[in-house]
């Protein structure tokens, strides 16, 4: 059980709070204690949009522990609109093939559980952008 | 607003109730009517993805022969339950309101399908949508009505002015047995509502009234991973019963008749009930046509009635008035009077339609819906 590391994770996999440098403006996802750009401390928390593009991906046959049952899946390299890019899976893809450059947008979802009895651990998923796949 | 408390205030122009000894004060205290005017600041729905086509579970269960109660059922993805369902919901509640998350005092999430048998659906949308941590949150069941129990909660809390803002959700991923009646129809969907003070409302609630019995139609022991029903008895004296009664007694209390709604909405466990229940109320079915989508997504419980009228929301003008009346088993509703203001024309477009998602499609088979929905044990 990992209770306290999923507990601190709350913030940022859920909403995707980042952080922004208040020295030179960059936005920094996950936050850190350093700005990655310029190296000052102590930043700003800042709600990322969540909507971004698809950067690259691959698609996961053989799942890793606790994530067979959603196997077969597909991981992303998503670039936020913001700037950073980050790794996630992409979700609600029906019979769509995911493409790069692809307008996608998060959403919470349940990542894993922890067997029958264990927690529920939820994050951020990106699926196609709803408006243009309607 | 007169010093008397709301419960023993007459209504003006308000007629008394026939219960046998009805006086003027009697007739108002069935209204359920809060202190201070409240309405709906934000509404959102959410529909997943998948379908499963009726004709599927015909076709394996009955060699595709006999009848089917709906079109097709909203099924949700393997990552999804009734906590991130709720969450989308709550965002687009929130895009249309217009307010700071930490504005609001209370998170309510009805449902018969919360993810965890102990432990709150409603903490997990709260610190979503970063409402933590000065809020009440919990979780309602009131089998198909916990949404709407919701929401009579929030009228209360704000309309008595302990908070400004409540959100309350209606939201489930419904159980249905291989090969039960109930597999064709139980879905997944469902709605938020931001509920606040009226004038900052898209809809104001005028009253509502609650008719509730102890009626066994249908239910679901602790411990079990399906619900049980009554077969036929679900009819007459339960759903019939309880929304008429509901619906009378609210319009009879209001001095309101069914022309002088814009639209109607009932909760739809399939798509011949809520039609019956309209007509014998004496509504036009164009009257009810808009809220109607158990053809189309199913019946998603305790989200059922509440998704219908984001579904009206969607296309109401100002002026329109709409009944919403719920119906939970075992049994009782809900009935709502609510009013269209002009706010809702610069605040539907600010989240996605219910439409959108009911437009966005893809169709699953049997097999695909026996594992989304984990009927296969590994």
């Amino acid at each position: 059980m990992e209770l306290s590391r999923h507990w601190r994770l709350q913030d940022q996999r859920y909403r995707l709070v980042g952080e922004v440098c208040d020295t030179c403006g960059v936005k920094i996802f996950p936050p850190r204690d350093i700005c990655p750009e310029c190296s000052k401390p102590a930043q700003e928390l800042y709600t990322f949009s969540g909507r971004g593009e698809v950067y690259s991906f691959s698609t996961v046959y053989n799942a890793p522990a606790g994530y067979e049952e959603y196997a077969p899946y597909t991981v992303a390299l998503v670039k936020l609109e913001e700037g950073p890019v980050l790794t996630a899976q992409l979700t609600d893809l029906g019979d769509q093939e995911p493409e790069i450059g692809m307008p996608v947008e998060m959403v919470t979802r349940k990542l894993r559980t922890e067997g029958d009895q264990g927690m529920i651990v939820y994050g951020y998923k990106f699926r196609p952008a709803l408006a243009a796949a309607v | 607003m007169s010093d008397a408390h709301p419960a023993t205030r007459p209504i003006s122009g308000g007629r008394s109730v026939k219960s046998g000894r009805s006086t003027l004060f009697e007739s108002e205290s069935l209204l359920l009517r809060p202190h201070f005017p409240v309405g709906i600041v934000g509404y959102g729905a959410y529909v997943p993805r998948y379908r499963l086509p009726a004709r599927e579970v015909a076709r394996i269960w009955t060699g595709g022969k006999g009848g089917v109660p709906l079109g097709e059922k909203s099924v949700p993805g393997l990552d999804e339950d009734v906590a991130t369902m709720s969450i989308e919901a709550a965002r687009n509640a929130l895009l249309r309101a217009r307010i700071a998350p930490d504005l609001i005092r209370a998170v309510w999430v009805g449902s018969e399908s919360h993810p965890y048998a102990v432990k709150p659906t409603s903490t997990i949308v709260a610190e979503a949508i970063g409402a933590v941590p000065n809020i009440q949150a919990a979780d309602w069941e009131f089998a198909c009505k916990a949404g709407t129990e919701a929401m009579q909660a929030a009228i209360g809390f704000v309309g008595a002015g302990m908070a400004r803002y409540v959100l309350s959700i209606g939201m489930d991923t419904a159980q249905g047995r291989p090969g039960d009646a109930l597999e064709y129809t139980a879905a997944a969907g469902g709605a938020a509502f931001l509920i606040g003070p009226a004038d900052e409302s898209l809809a104001t609630i005028t009253a509502s009234y609650s008719f509730v019995t102890d009626t066994p139609d249908f239910w679901r022991r602790e411990g079990e991973m399906y619900p049980s029903h009554g077969d036929r008895f679900t009819g007459e004296p339960a759903y019939f019963r309880h929304i008429t009664s509901a619906a009378k007694t609210l319009m009879e209390a209001l001095e309101t008749v069914p022309a002088d709604y814009a639209w109607a909405v009932f909760h739809q466990p399939n798509v011949k009930f809520p039609q019956r229940v309209a007509r014998m109320l004496g509504f036009r079915s164009e009257q009810t046509e808009p809220g109607l989508l158990v053809g189309e997504i199913g019946n998603v419980y305790a989200g059922s009635s509440i998704i219908g009228l984001t579904s009206v929301l969607d296309m109401a003008q100002p002026g329109d008035r709409v009944l919403l009346v719920s119906y939970g088993s075992g049994a009782g509703s809900d009935a709502f009077d609510l009013l269209v203001t002009d706010k809702i024309e610069e605040r539907r477009d600010l989240a996605l339609l219910t439409r959108d998602y009911i437009s966005r499609r893809t169709e699953i088979d049997y097999a695909t819906y026996a594992r989304f929905r984990r009927k296969l044990r590994m």
